[in-house]
């Protein structure tokens, strides 16, 4: 039951990303109530799955490298939702989608859920610290995304080639100021997880500290040069989209170094 | 009940005449004492179109006459300037109309809020009844269709457009940007007034010659720069538009990097559009200013409008499947009042639109 939920949620989020192809293919971009239809409805799906999930293990379903893949996925959406329409950037679900499609479809495909021995013991601060700094990860993910709309844009006004998905994104100071505050609530999220990781009562690795501290250290100079104003947006924008591709490796580095440990 | 559309538009008649047969106060009632039952008159710039319904035909010169402003008269050549589609072909006609595929230009959507004021005039005088309600709802159903399936009001078709659209795509809400206008020719006087259209009110003016900076400042509710100090108007600006007679460049990456580092975080917009050109192409390098030029303006508006082109089969498509669908439902309608096939000719449109019974 838990996985059909997961497999339908996955098919929704493939179903707006098939609309996102069409839409590059015939080269016309519609803001679409279809794509925030199929997000919300994969979201309810993948909330769940990690509702059955967490009931069944008793804790947070962040246990194995399978299970934080789909909390990401999840909180990038949870994100998207709440900021898509705060921010009027519907288009943001056109690319958003394909993100989350490819966390769930990674997650499904590779065999990576490794169930835990039994239901494990509580532990609220462990709880709290890996769910936050995934959807620190969640913030950071959709400033990527908001990156690489800035991108898209600055490219076809420097060069003057107008596509048909330059009149459906939002203006570039309205993608820089979402860009700007998904940064700065991802880094203030992220630095609570590293804070609430120091209380869980586990071993911390040298290694999973310095690469979380790594990621930490990455944001926050990304931040200082946004509001010092060290480079400029299109600069910000390209670091948004590198530190996400980064910082998604590390998380990577991080789970593995945590179940060697 | 023959439904019919009768009128003129810019491609059949000249502004004069389109003047001439306006349609006045008395058009409706001289058409319902001929026997139109159903009555809408649609007055546009571009056009003046009788839509009606009525028992019997009523003669064209008959409805010309009525739409005359000053006296009845009218002379053959006149009446040429005239066209007049029925049922189906009327149907089409008001689709068409009411997606911009018969506007001067292509695409444009302001005729649908033209034809539904149209509309809710004759509703409101009782001109209109059933037939025309279903087929003015129908007519804006197309048009919306028209408007988000295809691309067909994409883009800007003029340089002046293009210009205002992609300043308000880089900044989005243009009222509280800065726009200063070098040069007060006649080109940038018209971008500035559609700039001022869409709600900049700051607007500065800087020419050579002081009288003419403060003549089109005060035309366009700006102020006028003493033309020394212009370079140092782009600490604050958000668009710039230059068109002065200067043989060389005005502005270049030199010149203008220095005042970037005030900007914070705006992007700066330059439109030039002298020839020869004020603005060094190498400006278009800096980070954060998007330069453009007469010709990629130009070219802009050219593939929009080879695009809104393109778009016509897409939207006639659409208009023949609504007409196909109002075809079903005359079909629809003579299997259950029994007609025999045999005896079926080319349905007339009306039936299908409610008034079987008139």
């Amino acid at each position: 039951m838990e996985h059909q939920l997961l497999i339908a949620s996955t098919l929704c989020y493939f179903g707006a990303f098939l609309r996102t192809l069409l839409h590059l293919r015939e080269r016309v971009f519609h803001r679409s109530r279809i794509h925030f239809a199929l997000i919300s409805l994969g979201f309810l799906l993948q909330t769940a799955f990690l509702f059955a999930r967490g009931h069944a293990i008793g804790r947070c379903p962040i246990t194995n490298l399978f299970e934080v893949l789909i909390f990401l996925a999840w909180s990038i959406a949870l994100i998207y939702l709440v900021v898509g329409p705060a921010y009027r950037l519907s288009l943001m679900g056109a690319f958003t989608a394909p993100l989350v499609f490819l966390l769930e479809g990674v997650a499904l495909i590779s065999r990576l859920d490794v169930p835990p021995p039994g239901r494990l013991p509580p532990n609220t601060w462990l709880e709290l610290h890996a769910s936050v700094s995934i959807i620190a990860y969640g913030a950071f993910a959709l400033a990527g995304v908001a990156g690489v709309m800035y991108l898209v844009q600055e490219r076809q006004l420097k060069t003057h080639v107008l596509q048909s998905i330059f009149y459906q994104l939002p203006p570039l100071p309205s993608l820089f100021a979402a860009m700007s505050r998904l940064l700065s609530l991802g880094f203030v999220l992220y630095t609570a997880g590293m804070v609430s990781g120091f209380f869980t009562g586990e071993p911390l690795p040298a290694l999973k500290i310095t690469l979380a501290l790594a990621v930490w250290l990455l944001y926050g100079a990304i931040l200082v040069s946004r509001y010092f104003r060290f480079v400029t947006p299109r600069r910000i924008a390209a670091l948004s989209v590198l530190a996400f591709a980064g910082a998604l490796s590390l998380l990577w580095s991080i789970e593995f170094v945590s179940h060697r440990a | 009940m023959n439904l019919f559309c009768f009128g003129l538009n810019h491609r059949t008649a000249p502004i004069e005449m389109r003047e001439r047969f306006a349609g006045h106060g008395d058009t409706a009632q001289r058409l319902r004492e001929a026997g139109a039952a159903e009555l809408m008159l649609l007055a546009t710039c571009n056009r003046v179109e009788i839509y009606g319904a009525s028992e019997n035909s009523i003669a064209s010169d008959e409805i010309a006459r009525s739409m005359r402003r000053h006296d009845s008269s009218l002379t053959p050549i006149e009446l040429e300037g005239f066209y007049r589609h029925s049922d189906a072909e009327c149907v089409r006609h008001l689709f068409r109309v009411a997606s911009g595929m018969e506007s001067m230009v292509v695409g444009e959507t302001e005729i649908l809020g033209q034809a539904k004021r149209a509309y809710e005039k004759a509703q409101a005088c009782g001109d209109t009844g059933p037939l025309l309600h279903r087929l003015c709802q129908r007519a804006f159903r197309v048009a919306k269709q028209v408007r988000t399936r295809t691309q067909i009001t994409r883009g800007s078709v003029s340089v002046g457009s293009v210009a205002v659209d992609l300043a308000e795509k880089i900044f989005g809400d243009l009222r509280k940007r800065r726009v200063l206008v070098l040069g007060a020719g006649e080109a940038s006087e018209k971008t500035v007034r559609a700039l001022a259209g869409r709600g900049v009110s700051d607007l500065r003016v800087s020419n050579r010659s002081p009288a003419r900076a403060q003549e089109l400042a005060a035309a366009v509710n700006g102020i006028a720069v003493p033309f020394a100090n212009w370079l140092e108007q782009c600490r604050e600006i958000d668009i710039l538009i230059s068109s002065t007679a200067a043989d060389d460049y005005l502005l270049d990456p030199l010149l203008l990097t220095p005042l970037l580092s005030q900007r914070r975080d705006r992007p700066l917009f330059l439109i030039d559009i002298a020839v020869p050109r004020n603005i060094a192409p190498a400006v278009n390098d800096i980070d954060g200013v998007y330069l453009y030029d007469i010709d990629a303006l130009q070219s802009i508006a050219d593939e929009a409008v080879e695009l809104r082109r393109q778009q016509f089969a897409l939207a006639e498509a659409i208009i023949e499947e609504h007409l196909h669908d109002l075809h079903r439902q005359i079909e629809s309608k003579c299997e259950k009042t029994a007609v025999p096939r045999s005896s079926r000719t080319v349905p007339p449109i009306a039936p299908a639109l409610g008034t079987s019974q008139t």
